[in-house]
């Protein structure tokens, strides 16, 4: 059958299921073989804390969005195009998120009595007219499964699992990818088992042959590679980009990478990656709780490590009192906190900014950290190895902010060779010859004295501790210079860092300021408005505590100030407390990502206000 | 791995002296622990650099700034913890704990039974005293029941910790007692667990002479010590009393006072310790002893046992992947996974 051929500028995928149904798998393979042909690519993840929900219901539904482009794009998508929904209980729950007109590709075959009933449907949507706005594509994917796989010797269970391989080999025939990206994983993924091996490569083939046949799909869609700078590209994943990161920092510093970590989502996937590159000299110590974690990594620096460890808010507040200990004794340590939805156990898997506060303030007594902040997947990499640079530098402690939003998400990132990323200096006390550990140099950094060194043995410990001499120190003058010193040496850390960018139109009267994970959609928002020939300009933070030189500048150079944060307006109040900056905050804390068009519509608001 | 032995200098106690004032109350049972530090640190064959000292919060956690080594003076609770990043870090270290029996039992509880079970190579000296001086003075998880605290002023409802059956229970491979008030054994003990590859537990009854005096005096008076201590050796019967008139026998799982003077059973008749019984079952009931009515308290070395440590096994991890993997290239781990590239026409090339 001949079929007609579309080519579009982008496109939003989300594929939906059971959270056993393998979308994750599915939504992972689309995106890389789409960076492979060249698109720019972004994704959302979106699967439920349950490993194993009940089959069938709404709260077990997985879901993965991409979103793939011939031009440069910064979001998974706003609104899915096109929706896979392999059963009732995926319509349901993605419905209402489709762009109008959208295509729905359902599984008809789980459209039976009792998965409509888990999914809370009273009548089958199919019959029922309520989906008449949209293109529904009706696949009995189960059966067509079954029958791709009729005496392949597998049972009922393993073929109803390869499934999915179908909606993505017909998903690869509409939108004009290859299969051979997903071929190649699945003969190594399943080497140990070819009977599977076999069958997955079977079904995706069936599955890509059944859209080239069917008469429910009369068109085909290609969209063109993006004009991405030339170079070598892969897909990244934030935490991806944030293992890699700190493998580099340890090359470049030429200190050991220690890793003190305890599970914890949406971080663990950090730990699962340093764990691989062991030939790295990479130390990986799965600790038996954050604690531990983090008080590991700071035995660890004290004896020469570049100490690490990885988090999520509530992980974060189990190691406060460690990170006064690693201020007070002035030892360099990274600490990684992908944030999620809080508070308490709050929101495992869902994406949030609300522990920014935490991590500037969240300690007792006066408690100096530096505080900085990934703003895209693949900036995790640069952020880990300034972490890195600036904890040995001030000896002093770091706290790295992801979300699970950009620590989940992928994109293309353009390798850079290993030779183009400065060297990390650190300096090691060996010299005996007037050695104090609370000594300081240009920076206010004490020296870095390693255990095994002659001569220089010394005491730290979280008590206070007279300056130069390190001593144990109840000296009222001793305390308040001591706050103020280590309050200074966080402070100077602003001569040191970039400046605050401002992009877009830096004579407009509105300013959109952000931070982190937000980067994306507030930078499609604004490119959106300014398109429309309307003003606006966008600076986005990565240092926070301490904010960039430039700021006060800045934030006085606009009449409106808009902060879009997915929590209550922390940063807002940051600016507000420090800058005196008349902010407006502009808030959603559903577990979810900004879409760009909320954030337009009040930048379209604000300028109409003007 | 660098040795952290060290046969040709000759220390003093002197040289593991720090400047610092002691700062403990007059009388308290921690000088006698340090000094016989001091005193045996010398003879261990460890180069001074190479010492970590670790400590949590409380009276004994002030051990480290009063040794001139490497120290590290932590957060309650987590001695163990800071300590076993140091070691697994650098393997070279030898690296030692002092901690209370609030810190390391109480809020640090976690960490000293996985410090154990990973058999990380630390030597932990555990300072037991029975209450919480630092805070000045509310019972602890090894106070007795019972016991009237400032926090307990109608008696205590808490069943204690036995920190020996804990230690043998969570799997320590070095598991010993001692006295403060007697030096010799101390310092026996003190090389003993330097000597040990693997977690080392030294339990060291503490006398707090301000908020719980006299808590041991009945095993550390002369008068009293000989009946009402045992002292465990090696290959030796357990024998005990004024005049070596009584032992234990080992009746099934079931120890039993025996009196030399009734005449039924003679030192033929004793259980005969075994330190390296790779059966904890034994050293278990030995750590229960003083709980039975009539038992002496036992000090010694409960246990011994060799088995590969934590960080000797995580570095020849590291070292075997180096070897059979090759040394981490940098630029082949970023130049890697799903690649492609983009050249000057916005051709794709994948690879």
């Amino acid at each position: 059958m001949e079929k007609d051929s579309l080519e579009l500028h982008d496109v939003t995928v989300r594929f939906a299921g059971d959270s056993g149904d393998g979308m994750q798998l599915t939504g992972t393979q689309f995106t890389n073989t789409t960076a492979l042909v060249g698109n720019d690519v972004s994704t959302l993840p979106d699967y439920p804390a349950e490993i194993r929900a009940p089959v069938g219901t709404t709260y077990g539904v997985s879901g993965f969005q991409l979103h793939f482009s011939n031009i440069d794009i910064q979001t998974p998508g706003d609104s899915p195009d096109v929706l896979v929904a392999m059963n009732p209980a995926a319509l349901k729950v993605n419905l209402r998120d489709l762009k109008a007109g959208a295509t729905i590709i359902i599984n008809v075959n789980s459209f039976e009595t009792k998965n409509l009933r888990l999914a809370g449907y009273d009548v089958n949507p199919l019959d029922d007219g309520s989906l008449d706005g949209y293109n529904v594509v009706q696949v009995p994917l189960s059966s067509l499964t079954s029958k791709a796989l009729d005496g392949s010797g597998l049972s009922a269970k393993d073929i109803s699992r390869s499934k999915n391989f179908f909606a993505l080999g017909m998903m690869y025939w509409l939108y004009s990818r290859p299969v051979e990206p997903t071929i190649d994983w699945i003969d190594s993924k399943f080497k140990s088992v070819p009977l599977i091996a076999e069958a997955n490569k079977k079904v995706l083939m069936a599955g890509y042959y059944y859209g080239e046949n069917t008469e429910l799909f009369t068109t085909r869609y290609f969209v063109e590679p993006a004009k991405l700078p030339q170079g070598m590209y892969r897909s990244i994943s934030g935490n991806e980009a944030t293992a890699l990161g700190f493998i580099t920092a340890s090359v470049k510093s030429g200190l050991p990478l220690f890793l003190g970590s305890y599970p914890i989502t949406p971080a663990s996937d950090i730990l699962h990656e340093l764990s691989k590159y062991k030939n790295f000299g990479v130390r990986t110590f799965q600790a038996e709780d954050e604690i531990a974690g983090i008080t590991a990594a700071i035995g660890a620096a004290f004896s020469g490590a570049l100490g690490i460890t990885t988090t999520s808010g509530p992980g974060l507040a189990l190691k406060t009192e460690a990170l006064g200990l690693a201020v007070m004794t002035e030892v360099p340590i990274v600490v990684i906190d992908v944030q999620r939805g809080g508070p308490s156990t709050g929101l495992p898997t869902k994406t949030e900014q609300s522990d920014l506060l935490q991590a500037v303030h969240g300690r007792n007594g006066e408690c100096p950290v530096v505080v900085i902040a990934a703003s895209t997947p693949s900036d995790c990499f640069y952020m880990a190895i300034e972490a890195a640079r600036i904890a040995f530098k001030y000896m002093v402690p770091v706290i790295l902010l992801t979300d699970g939003y950009i620590a989940n998400g992928a994109e293309p990132w353009k390798i850079p060779e290993p030779d183009t990323i400065p060297e990390i200096k650190v300096k090691i006390r060996t010299e005996k010859e007037g050695f104090f550990p609370y000594l300081r140099d240009e920076n206010l950094a004490r020296p870095w004295a390693l255990p095994g060194t002659p001569g220089l043995e010394h005491r730290i410990g979280g008590l206070e501790k007279a300056n130069i001499t390190g001593n144990v120190s109840y000296d009222p003058e001793n305390h308040e210079f001591m706050v103020r010193l280590r309050a200074r040496k966080v402070k100077n850390i602003e001569n040191d860092i970039p400046d605050l960018v401002v992009a877009g139109d830096l004579d407009a009267e509105l300013l959109v300021v952000g931070w982190g994970g937000t980067y994306g959609a507030i930078n499609e928002a604004v490119n959106r408005i300014r398109e429309n020939d309307k003003k606006v300009a966008h600076a986005h933070f990565k240092y926070i505590s301490p904010f960039p030189k430039n700021t006060r500048s800045v934030l006085k150079k606009y009449k409106k100030i808009l902060c879009p944060e997915l929590n209550l307006g922390q940063l807002s109040q940051l600016l507000k407390a420090e800058f005196m900056a008349d902010v407006e905050t502009f808030n959603k804390i559903q577990g979810l990502p900004f879409k760009s068009y909320e954030i337009e519509n009040k930048i379209e608001t604000m300028l109409g206000e003007l | 791995m660098a040795d952290i032995e060290v046969k040709d200098i000759k220390y003093t106690s002197k040289d593991f002296t720090s400047s610092q004032d002691v700062r403990w109350c007059p009388g308290c049972g921690d000088y006698s622990i340090l000094a016989q530090m001091q005193r045996t640190a010398p003879d261990l064959g460890i180069k001074k650099e190479n010492f970590v000292w670790v400590s949590g919060i409380g009276c004994a956690s002030r051990f480290p700034y009063y040794m001139e080594t490497y120290g590290f003076h932590g957060i309650h609770g987590r001695a163990v913890a800071i300590a076993t990043g140091v070691k697994v870090n650098r393997p070279d270290l030898s690296v030692w704990v002092a901690t209370g029996d609030g810190d390391l039992l109480s809020i640090g509880g976690n960490h000293f039974i996985h410090v154990c079970r990973r058999n990380v190579d630390l030597k932990i000296i555990l300072f037991n005293n029975r209450i919480y001086g630092l805070t000045k003075g509310q019972y602890s998880p090894t106070s007795e029941k019972g016991k009237k605290t400032k926090s307990s002023p109608f008696g205590s409802i808490d069943f204690p910790f036995n920190p020996l059956s804990l230690a043998v229970g969570a799997g320590a491979t070095f598991i010993a007692r001692s006295l403060d008030r007697d030096p010799k054994h101390l310092q026996e003990m003190m090389k003993r667990a330097a000597a040990h590859k693997g977690t080392a537990f030294i339990e060291v009854f503490q006398n707090c002479n301000i908020f719980n005096d006299g808590a041991f005096e009945i095993l550390t008076e002369k008068e009293t010590k000989a009946d009402n201590v045992l002292v465990l050796q090696q290959g030796k019967p357990m024998i005990f009393g004024k005049n070596n008139d009584k032992g234990i026998r080992l009746n099934g799982l079931t120890p039993e006072i025996v009196d030399f003077a009734q005449g039924s059973f003679s030192i033929n008749d004793l259980w005969i310790h075994d330190e390296f019984d790779p059966d904890s079952t034994r050293a278990h009931i030995i750590s229960r002893f003083a709980e039975k009515p009539g038992f002496p308290t036992p000090i010694g070395v409960l246990k011994q046992e060799f088995k590969s440590t934590y960080d000797a096994d995580f570095h020849e991890q590291i070292n075997n992947i180096r070897r059979t993997k090759g040394e981490g290239d940098l630029r082949k781990l970023l130049f890697s996974g799903n690649m492609w590239q983009v050249n000057e026409s916005n051709k794709i090339n994948n690879n």
